[in-house]
C-alpha cells in the first residue's frame, strides 16, 4: 500500500522512529511489508502491530514476526477501543484511502497520537507541471500517471495543517522531506512529502 | 513457496484409554463418560524441555492419520502436504501430534462403541458431547504425553474450532493457536446444512432410532448427508472447474441415474464415506458444532480477555461455508481483548477445502509464524 518512499527511502522511518518513545505500543494503518514496524520494534522496544490489504505484504509482515491483520482500513478501526495505542502511524496511504477523514478521525480515537505522513501536492516541480505544461503532476514523491496511479485524494502541506485546525487537532512534531533530505525553508513549495505528529487534545505548537 | 519435504512415511495409529470408572471424564452436559479411548498418531520428536509440541485437529470427517502412510495405503494422511519434513509443521523440528475426537468413529469412543453398562453398543445411549468435551479428552492425551504446554495448537474448520476452544479452556498451556477456515460459532446457514444431513440419516429405515450395530448401516441417509456436504465444501469455481456440465463417460442408464459428472462424484464421495463413517457419530459429531458457541453470551472478546495465546487467523476468499467474516469476527474480539493476533484471507478457488488442498501460501504463513512463537516466546518481538 506504500508508495515509493521520498527521499531517502528509509529518511521518514528514522524520523518516525525518532519520535516514537521507548516501549510504546503502535499501531501502523497500511503498514506494506512491515519495515517500520520492524524499526520501532527493534529500536525503540516498541509493541507493534498492523493492519495491510495487500496478501503479499502480510507474508513479508508474517516473516518479520510481525502481527498484521489483513482488512482495509476504509472498513473502520471498530475492533480498536478508545486511545489502545501510544501512537498509530499513517504512513504514505492516507491518500489512497476511500475515506480518509473517517481514518483520521478513528487514528486520532485508538492513538493517544497519529503520526501521520503524505506525499506534498503543491511541491514546486507538481505546480510547474500543472499551471505550466498544464499537465497532472509525475514527481519523485508521486510518481505515477493518472491512469495508474493508487492514490485518490491529493493534499498539500498546507490542506493538512488546515485540516488538523478545523478538525482540533493539535500539531504536536512536523518534518518536511524532499529527495535530498530535510527541507528547513517554504516546505509547502519544496518538500515533496510531511510527516505531522497531531493529537486530538495535546499542546498546540503550530498554527 | 516451499520445496516438497521429505516423506513421513510408515505411521500407525495409536491409542490412549483412561477415564474408567470411577474416574469418568465429566463433560459440559453434566454427564459422565468412561472409560474414553483416544485414537491418535504422532510424528517428529519430543525435544528435551518438551516445548516443540503442536496438536493437530482435524475436521468434520476426518481422523487421527494426519500426515505418512499406513501400511500397504496409496493415499497419505490428510494434512500430508503440511505436515512432515521440512513442511510447514516441520517434523524435523516439531513434535506433531493428531488426536481423533471422542464421538468419533475413528478409533476414540463414540456411539458405536461398547456401553460398559450394557455390553452392547451404545448407539443413542451415547451422551451429547461437545467441542469443550473433545478438547478436555485431548488435554487427557497431552498429559499421558508429558507435554505441559503445546507450541500450537491448530487444525481447520472442526479443527479449528478445537483451536479455539484448547485456547479458552486451557490458556496456559498453549502459546500459540492457528485457527483455519473455522468459526467462533455455527451460524443459522451453518447449522441449516447440518441438520440436512442428519434429517437424511433419521430419515433411512434403517437408521432404526440409532440401534442398527450389528444390522444394516443407515447408508443411503449418511451417504446424502455427505453428498451435502461435500456441495458446501466447494465453490461455484472450483465445481465448474472440476466438473463442468460434462456428462460421465459411459453408456445412459435408467432414468435420473446419475449422468452428470458432478452427480457421479457426488455418489462416489458418499459411497465412499459410508465405508469409513459410522452414521451416529455424523449425528453426534455435527450436533457438537452447531452447539459450538464461544461467545456464550458473554461477548467473545470477553471471553479471550487475558488469554496470552497467540493467534494466526486464516481465512479463504471463496469459502462460503465459514465465510471470512467469521474469521474477522474472532481477530476482531482478539483486539478488543488485546490478544496477539494476525489475520490474513487467502486467495483460493477452492472454497472451504482450500485449507487442505490449496496450501503453500498458507504453509508459509504457519511455517514462519511457528517460528517465531518458538524464538520469541510469542510476544510479536523480532
Amino acid at each position: 500500500m506504500n508508495n515509493t518512499k521520498p527521499g531517502d527511502s528509509r529518511l521518514d522511518h528514522r524520523i518516525i522512529t525518532g519520535w516514537v518513545s521507548e516501549g510504546a505500543s503502535v499501531l501502523e494503518l497500511g503498514c506494506g511489508a512491515g519495515e517500520l514496524l520492524q524499526m520501532l520494534s527493534r529500536q525503540k522496544r516498541a509493541s507493534v502491530s498492523g493492519i495491510e490489504i495487500d496478501e503479499s505484504y502480510i507474508f513479508s509482515c508474517v516473516a518479520r514476526g510481525l502481527s498484521v491483520a489483513h482488512q482495509d482500513i476504509d472498513d473502520g478501526l471498530s475492533e480498536y477501543a478508545d486511545r489502545a495505542f501510544d501512537y498509530v502511524i499513517i504512513n504514505q496511504c492516507l491518500q489512497e484511502l476511500r475515506k480518509p477523514h473517517v481514518a483520521l478521525s478513528e487514528a486520532v480515537r485508538v492513538g493517544r497520537k497519529v503520526i501521520v505522513g503524505f506525499p506534498n501536492f503543491a511541491h514546486y516541480s507538481a505546480r510547474v507541471q500543472m499551471a505550466l505544461q498544464g499537465r497532472a503532476p509525475v514527481t519523485p514523491a508521486l510518481p505515477y500517471q493518472w491512469y495508474d496511479t493508487p492514490n485518490l485524494h491529493f493534499l498539500s502541506i498546507r490542506d493538512f495543517v488546515l485540516y488538523c485546525a478545523k478538525n482540533r487537532l493539535s500539531i504536536e512534531r512536523k518534518a518536511f522531506l524532499n529527495n535530498k533530505g530535510v527541507v528547513r525553508c517554504w516546505p509547502n513549495l519544496l518538500a515533496g512529502s510531511a510527516l505531522f505528529q497531531i493529537s486530538r487534545d495535546g499542546p498546540a505548537l503550530l498554527k | 513457496m516451499l520445496k516438497a519435504g521429505k516423506d513421513t512415511g510408515i505411521v500407525e495409529t495409536r491409542f490412549l484409554t483412561f477415564a474408567g470408572p470411577p474416574e469418568e471424564l465429566v463433560l459440559e452436559s453434566g454427564e459422565r463418560l468412561g472409560p474414553v479411548t483416544l485414537a491418535y498418531e504422532t510424528y517428529g520428536k519430543l525435544d528435551k524441555d518438551r516445548a516443540n509440541a503442536i496438536l493437530v485437529f482435524h475436521a468434520l470427517s476426518g481422523d487421527a492419520h494426519a500426515a505418512g502412510y499406513h501400511e500397504g495405503d496409496e493415499r497419505p494422511g490428510w494434512w500430508d502436504n503440511m505436515i512432515g519434513p521440512g513442511k510447514a509443521f516441520d517434523t524435523d523440528k516439531y513434535f506433531v501430534i493428531c488426536s481423533n475426537v471422542i464421538g468419533g468413529c475413528r478409533g476414540s469412543t463414540g456411539p458405536a462403541s461398547e456401553n460398559p453398562r450394557t455390553g452392547r453398543p451404545y448407539g443413542l445411549d451415547f451422551p451429547l458431547i461437545s467441542v469443550r468435551d473433545m478438547v478436555d479428552a485431548q488435554a487427557k492425551l497431552i498429559d499421558h504425553l508429558g507435554i505441559e504446554k503445546l507450541l500450537c495448537a491448530t487444525g481447520g474448520s472442526m479443527g479449528g474450532m478445537q483451536a479455539l476452544q484448547w485456547a479458552v479452556s486451557y490458556p496456559e498451556r498453549v502459546r500459540s493457536a492457528i485457527p483455519v477456515a473455522t468459526a467462533a460459532r455455527h451460524s443459522p446457514q451453518q447449522i441449516a446444512f447440518n441438520e440436512v444431513g442428519r434429517q437424511a440419516i433419521m430419515a433411512d429405515p434403517n437408521w432404526n432410532g440409532g440401534d442398527y450395530y450389528g444390522g444394516t448401516s443407515p447408508t443411503r441417509g449418511l451417504s446424502v448427508a455427505r453428498m451435502v456436504g461435500h456441495i458446501t465444501y466447494m465453490s461455484d469455481e472450483s465445481m465448474a472447474d472440476k466438473f463442468g456440465r460434462r456428462f460421465k463417460d459411459r453408456v445412459k442408464g435408467a432414468k435420473f441415474e446419475p449422468d452428470f459428472e458432478v452427480e457421479g462424484y457426488l455418489q462416489y464421495r458418499g459411497d465412499n464415506f459410508v465405508r469409513r463413517f459410522d452414521a451416529n457419530s455424523y449425528l453426534y459429531i455435527t450436533k457438537a458444532l452447531d452447539y459450538f458457541d464461544l461467545d456464550n453470551g458473554k461477548g467473545l472478546e470477553n471471553v479471550l480477555r487475558g488469554i496470552r495465546t497467540k493467534f494466526l487467523v486464516i481465512a479463504f476468499k471463496s469459502d462460503w461455508l465459514y465465510p471470512a467474516y467469521q474469521s474477522r469476527e474472532i481477530v476482531k474480539a482478539c483486539k478488543l481483548a488485546g490478544v496477539d493476533s494476525t489475520y490474513c484471507e487467502l486467495n483460493s478457488n477452492y472454497g472451504h477445502d482450500a485449507f487442505l488442498l490449496e496450501t503453500a501460501e498458507q504453509e508459509y504463513l504457519v511455517k514462519h509464524f511457528i517460528a517465531n512463537v518458538r524464538e520469541n516466546n510469542g510476544n510479536g518481538r523480532t
